[in-house]
């Protein structure tokens, strides 16, 4: 279980300093964006290659970073926009707050390059407002160095090339990630998400031609121009290409931020990171953030870390963010605290997701209240298979998936807690943890 | 300084000359025709500049200041949670309690914090001293869990005792 750990994106955490301009360099930082003014690399190779290298939309959807980029009319006379997701709100999600601290230099090149690919003179990062303290100071004084060194802004390094890049700070919504509540956002409005089509690629932001990548994938891009798609590709299995920043939390004894090739066995993955805390097994894993279904311990064992083996295995990679649950692990509350957070974040624009929310949250606490009743858990899943696939946007979908799943796998624990009046079925064991 | 600005914006009288330089910077960074775009940024200065939360006279200052209806800044000072509407503690603090902080004993964090400040969340202490911020979703912080934010800090791998001694600090 030898595997090469933080090769692209931490790279950085190798490197004095690595979020400085000079520290950035020390590593092939720019090396690629100076390359491309000097060359006048044609944009149609720039996209290829991204689309050659497998990388993979990191945000969660997993959308081919490459083709997204290919669907902005580039020829279009309209000012064109290039936008990045930094707005890192998914529970269990902690990577893009590490690239904005230590490596906040590989987002500019890549928005840089991206930018020039899609013919976007403009790009903002969205940044969330609770990043205040560190990152988004980092973020700020990475784009004033870059300006500085004339890697940004008119006619860059006499190449003829614009662009501009701003940073924004948002305030606080969850929703704001979805990426056309966080246009709305950065519009000046609250973040309700948009009907799609019109895609962003044609009516994004102020209805002009926008592509909205995650920080990750922006992040990731540098590399992949500067050492080729086909290395980057090999790195993971067919299918998804590249490396990949698991946030592992929860019930682990080495909780840890950590990038490894694609396609790693979860079993070596939960190895690294110490195993289950506290000599306990293993009972639950999340694998890709609070939005992708719950998968019991045993068949997470047998899973590989892609996109397609976790989806074999009944959820997603999602953003990567891998929460561990070990046998003290009460399903019913767990699956309360979910709801719990996706009634307090839905955007109230769609009545089955504002209802349904509150409906789900409502019946959780009652039957951890011992008020359950027998039919509370059709109930559930009703309301759950009632909000799914019938709003705007994916939060809804989000809402409904935990609990399709929890009930899926766990149901045997909802039905003991309705039947004990609120007791869990954990109670009992010596250090019931959640 | 009169309430002509750089940018030609004009009222806002209750806004300080530092406030508006910081509008100033934000809405420089869009379209002329899009000075919406700064609502976010512009209330960010002032509740700083207020101890932590907003007012109606506030909102409707930023609201002259960037010629918008002022139900549009309304409307953004309550959708997004970093803003406070009522009068609130000079210090907020956020504790994480979503499901990676929950697995690590989070509950165990808001409870000392209850215990210790005698306040429940989303309560301020009665000198004024410290806000309980309501149940705080995710951070991003999740593999250094238990945490809380302390205005605009974080604070990571939290135990109560922990707890204890940045409330302590808090002036």
């Amino acid at each position: 279980m030898n595997y090469e750990t933080n090769t692209v994106l931490f790279e950085a955490l190798k490197h004095e300093r690595s979020w400085t301009l000079e520290g950035y360099r020390s590593f092939g930082g720019y090396e690629a964006w100076e390359r491309i003014l000097r060359d006048k690399t044609p944009r149609e190779k720039i996209i290829d290659e991204v689309k050659a290298s497998g990388l993979r939309g990191r945000g969660g959807a997993a959308f081919p970073t490459g083709v997204k980029w290919s669907f902005m009319p580039r020829t279009s006379p309209l000012q064109k926009y290039a936008v990045c997701n930094s707005d890192e709100s998914e529970p269990g999600t902690c990577h893009d707050r590490d690239i904005l601290r230590y490596n906040p230099h590989s987002v500019i090149e890549g928005m840089a390059i991206g930018g020039y690919a899609m013919t976007a003179t403009v790009g903002y990062n969205y940044i969330r407002g609770e990043f205040m303290a560190e990152p988004i100071p980092r973020f700020q004084a990475a784009l004033d160095e870059a300006y500085a060194a004339g890697l940004l802004g008119k006619n860059i390094l006499g190449s003829g090339v614009d662009f501009d890049l701003h940073m924004f700070v948002g305030a606080g919504a969850y929703i704001c990630g979805e990426e056309t509540a966080l246009l709305e956002s950065l519009e000046g409005k609250p973040g309700k998400p948009r009907f799609k089509p019109p895609f962003p690629a044609n009516f994004g932001l102020y209805g002009k031609p926008t592509t909205i990548n995650n920080t990750q994938s922006f992040a990731s891009v540098p590399t992949i121009l500067r050492k080729g798609a086909a290395w980057f590709a090999g790195l993971g299995p067919p299918n998804s290409g590249g490396t990949i920043i698991f946030s592992v939390s929860g019930h682990v004894e080495k909780p840890m931020n950590i990038e490894l090739p694609m396609g790693i066995p979860f079993k070596d993955l939960l190895a690294i990171c110490g195993g289950v805390w506290k000599g306990r097994k293993l009972k639950a894993v999340i694998p890709g953030g609070s939005s992708v279904p719950v998968v019991p311990g045993d068949i997470m064992m047998a899973a590989n870390m892609d996109y397609d083996s976790v989806k074999k295995a009944g959820s997603s990679v999602g953003t990567g963010a891998v929460i561990v649950m070990d046998e003290t692990t009460c399903m019913v509350r767990t699956l309360e605290r979910l709801a719990r957070f996706y009634y307090s974040e839905s955007c109230g624009q769609c009545t089955p997701c504002r209802e349904g929310t509150g409906w789900l949250d409502r019946m959780l606490k009652r039957i951890i209240a011992g008020q359950g009743r027998s039919e509370d858990l059709g109930l559930l899943l009703d309301v759950a298979n009632r909000i799914e696939g019938h709003t705007i946007c994916a939060l809804g979908d989000a809402a409904a998936w935990p609990v399709q799943s929890f009930l899926k796998h766990y149901k045997h624990e909802f039905q003991y807690m309705i039947e004990h009046k609120g007791r869990s079925i954990v109670e009992g064991q010596p250090a019931a943890a959640a | 300084m009169s309430g002509q600005s750089a940018t030609g914006q004009s009222g806002g009288a209750l806004l300080s000359d530092h406030v508006r330089e910081e509008i100033d910077r934000w809405v420089a960074k869009f379209p002329p025709d899009r000075k919406r775009s700064a609502v976010i940024s512009a209330l960010h200065a002032v509740q700083h500049e207020n101890h932590g939360f907003l007012t109606a006279p506030l909102m409707d200052a930023v609201a002259e200041y960037l010629e918008l209806p002022p139900i549009q800044v309304y409307e953004i000072a309550t959708f997004y949670s970093m803003f406070a509407t009522k009068p609130v503690g000079r210090h907020h603090i956020s504790v994480c309690t979503n499901i990676s902080c929950m697995l690590r004993g989070s509950d165990e964090i808001v409870a000392r914090c209850e215990k210790k400040l005698g306040i429940k969340t989303g309560e301020s202490t009665p000198d004024g001293r410290v806000y309980l911020k309501r149940e705080e979703e995710c951070l991003a912080a999740c593999n250094n869990a238990p945490m809380m934010m302390v205005d605009h800090v974080y604070y990571e791998n939290l135990t109560p005792d922990s707890v204890d001694k940045i409330l302590d600090e808090l002036k």
